[in-house]
């Protein structure tokens, strides 16, 4: 297989990938294999999804050349401006895909867990758009650190899960969101945030967010006349990053990065980074990198960023990282604060601190790039989200906020 | 010792408890009564940090059994003690900690052990070839899950490679103690039982000896982990708790031997 292709009919990205969940859920993702497929090559599903995502969700998304973080960065830098879309996010196209898919399925429900909050929000928005009743699972850690979100939710009509058991974050509401599946998968549809979790779940959120990268490739194109060196993205679960970096896969001129979380730093033990510091195993039905230990016991991550702040990652960037064609870096929580700070004070854009992580990748490499290159390079960061849900967690890093007396 | 040696002309019961909770040895005690009192064949959980099929109850005692350090090697360790009692003593255990152990490693010492295998709750069988081929060089029994969502091909398919008995889940869910036995399980065991002749054991759900016998009416094994778990966990001290573990253990029993 190439890096091109893939999944195979198992859903393996060369040795990773695959469906270890219990077999109540084997229908369920049969069902669901072909249903996505099908409707991908149903013009009716694919023209109401484009209507729904230009209409509603306000794509395409910019694409923008950041003149004055260019100057600073020794970069000509092309900003993917996902965090314009409607919920402040690139999450807002994998949501729509599945809550339209779950529509055509018939099933009345979506259920979905989330770390951030973010695609907790995208899942009630679109649930409210598409009449669909709606549960998110949430870590109570996450549920505290993310109020506000909460908040949003349920104004949007969605009920939030306080999930209390395990580390109480991300992976715990993933956890969650699966039992409940198993007990109401005749009338449910689980949408899964990222491009992880059992067979389709990868391949078909990567499809539905692939367009970032397709677009991105032809505002390139229409903008430099040519491609650029590089595409930088934070990784997550690897959602926004696999969306801007698929339709550039066969052109091997375009380098691409994936930047995780390096929390307090990967030689500290406490970060988020599965590719560069974790190992190959099976965790929330697929086999990739995660964070375990000797026992294989799942190790909590920890990130300033909640939306990176999971032990594994999706598979077939495990599959990237092994065959070459994506490299993968940490970033560490103070390095991408720097970034943070960095755009809102040369751009007025205020990212989100997950995209910041991108951005701290960009900046670190360009230097690398233009040596290499022998000329100015030019680098295309996904901005993945706005960084709205994160000004307490950024006035407090740079102590904006006035004291309470 | 291969779980067919305990099936005969009635029923078995089948009942679950973690290793390391509520320590080692405790565990290790609890399960030795658990046997005295009548179940038929032990299921040894090995605690997970994300066990997606397991309810509340067992997610508790297994992440205080984490929180203690309790390491695979103790599952090991738990497994030779039991089964030294001469009980067949099958291990219960997500996937990600057998890779990491090492497929053909972990087997061989289970197997040294004298544990009879493995149930498998999220390990199907189209992704578990490694498994299987060390599993027969070791002479090991294979339970895998079946449900009431399974397609007659899967059912086809997975009972072909069980080995012991095949583990029909009742309802769609996780596992947990339920007032109420499901009517789909009934469903579904005839439906493996056209398919196969390996016993059929039905899980989730049974709490009482009544329910065990309502489940024992159409099953070869009832099988029981919450509730059973619960006396445990419940209970003001580890004596408390065996006490309870074993007063239900009887009734259990009593409710399958009819
Ligand atoms: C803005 C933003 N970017 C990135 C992520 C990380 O997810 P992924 O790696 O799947 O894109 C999140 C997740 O919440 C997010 O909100």
């Amino acid at each position: 297989m190439t890096t091109t292709e893939g999944p195979d009919t198992r859903g393996y990205f060369g040795v990773y990938g695959g469906r270890f969940v219990p077999e109540a859920l084997i229908a369920a993702l049969d069902e669901l294999d072909v249903e996505y497929r099908k409707a991908l090559s149903d013009k009716e599903f694919v023209g109401e999804l484009e209507r729904m995502g230009r209409d509603y969700a306000g794509l395409p998304s910019l694409l923008y050349e950041a003149r004055r973080l260019s100057e600073k960065a020794g970069a000509r830098i092309l900003l993917k401006r996902e965090d314009l879309n409607h919920t402040g996010a690139h999450k807002v196209r994998n949501v729509l895909g599945q809550a339209l898919l779950t529509k055509r399925m018939g099933k009345r429900r979506v259920i979905a867990e989330t770390g951030a909050g973010q695609h907790g929000v995208a899942t009630a928005t679109a649930a409210a758009y598409l009449d669909l009743e709606c549960t998110v699972y949430m870590g109570e850690e996450d549920t505290r650190r993310q109020a506000l979100n909460v908040a949003r939710m349920r104004m949007l009509g969605a009920e939030v899960v306080s999930v209390k058991s395990g580390s109480r974050t991300l992976k715990d509401a993933m956890n969650e969101a699966f039992r409940d599946w198993v007990a109401s998968v005749d009338y449910t549809h689980y949408v899964v945030g990222s491009v992880g979790g059992p067979h389709p779940f990868p391949a078909m959120v990567r499809d539905f967010v692939r367009g970032i990268g397709v677009e991105a490739r032809a505002q390139s194109l229409e903008l430099l006349d040519r491609l650029p060196d590089a595409v930088c993205a934070c990784v997550g679960g690897g959602s926004n990053a696999l969306g801007i970096f698929h339709a550039f896969i066969p052109d091997a001129d375009v380098r691409l990065f994936g930047f995780e979380a390096g929390g307090d730093g990967v030689e500290t033990g406490r970060h988020a980074a599965a590719i560069t510091a974790g190992g190959a195993g099976v965790l929330h039905g697929a086999r990739t990198y995660l964070l375990q230990d000797e026992d294989g016991q799942t190790i909590e991550s920890h990130s300033i960023s909640a939306g990176l702040d999971y032990p594994a990652v999706g598979p077939e960037h495990a599959w990237l990282s092994d065959t070459g064609r994506a490299t993968y870096e940490p970033v560490t929580d103070a390095e991408a604060m720097q970034a943070f700070r960095l755009l809102c004070r040369t751009e007025g854009i205020i990212p989100a601190i997950e995209s910041a992580h991108g951005l701290a990748g960009a900046l670190r490499i360009a230097p690398r790039l233009a040596t290499e290159l022998g000329r100015e390079p030019i680098v295309l960061v996904n901005l993945s989200g706005r960084g709205d849900k994160d000004m307490e967690t950024a006035a407090k890093w740079f102590g904006l906020l006035e004291e309470k007396s | 010792m291969t779980v067919a040696s305990a099936f005969g002309s009635r029923p078995v019961l089948v009942g679950y408890l973690p290793a390391g909770y509520p320590s080692v040895p405790g565990a290790i005690d609890a399960i030795k009564a658990m046997v005295d009192a009548g179940v038929d064949i032990v299921e040894i959980g090995l605690p997970y940090s994300d066990p997606v099929i397991d309810g509340p109850v067992i997610q508790a005692a297994s992440q205080a059994a984490l929180d203690r350090g309790v390491r695979t090697s103790d599952l090991i360790h738990t497994v030779e003690a039991v089964a030294a009692t001469g009980v067949p003593t099958l291990v219960m255990t997500y996937w990600n900690p057998v890779l990491r152990y090492g497929v053909d490693r972990f087997a061989t010492d289970l197997a040294n052990a004298g544990g009879a295998g493995l149930i498998t709750p999220d390990l199907i069988p189209d992704e578990a070839a490694d498994w299987l081929a060390v599993a027969d060089k070791h002479n090991l029994d294979k339970v895998f899950l079946v449900s009431p969502s399974s397609t007659d091909a899967r059912i086809a398919s997975t009972v072909a490679v069980c080995r012991g008995f095949v583990y029909a889940t009742s309802v769609m869910g996780v596992t947990g103690a339920r007032a109420q036995t499901s009517n789909a399980a009934p469903t579904l065991v005839s439906r493996v039982r056209q398919v196969t002749d390996l016993p059929v054991g039905v899980g989730l759900g049974v709490s009482n000896g009544e329910q065990a016998a309502e489940v024992a009416s159409f099953a070869d094994a009832v099988i029981v982990g919450s509730a059973l778990v619960r006396c445990l966990l419940d209970a003001e001290d580890e004596a408390a708790g065996v006490r309870a573990l074993v007063a239900l253990t009887e009734d259990l029993a009593a409710g399958v031997r009819g």
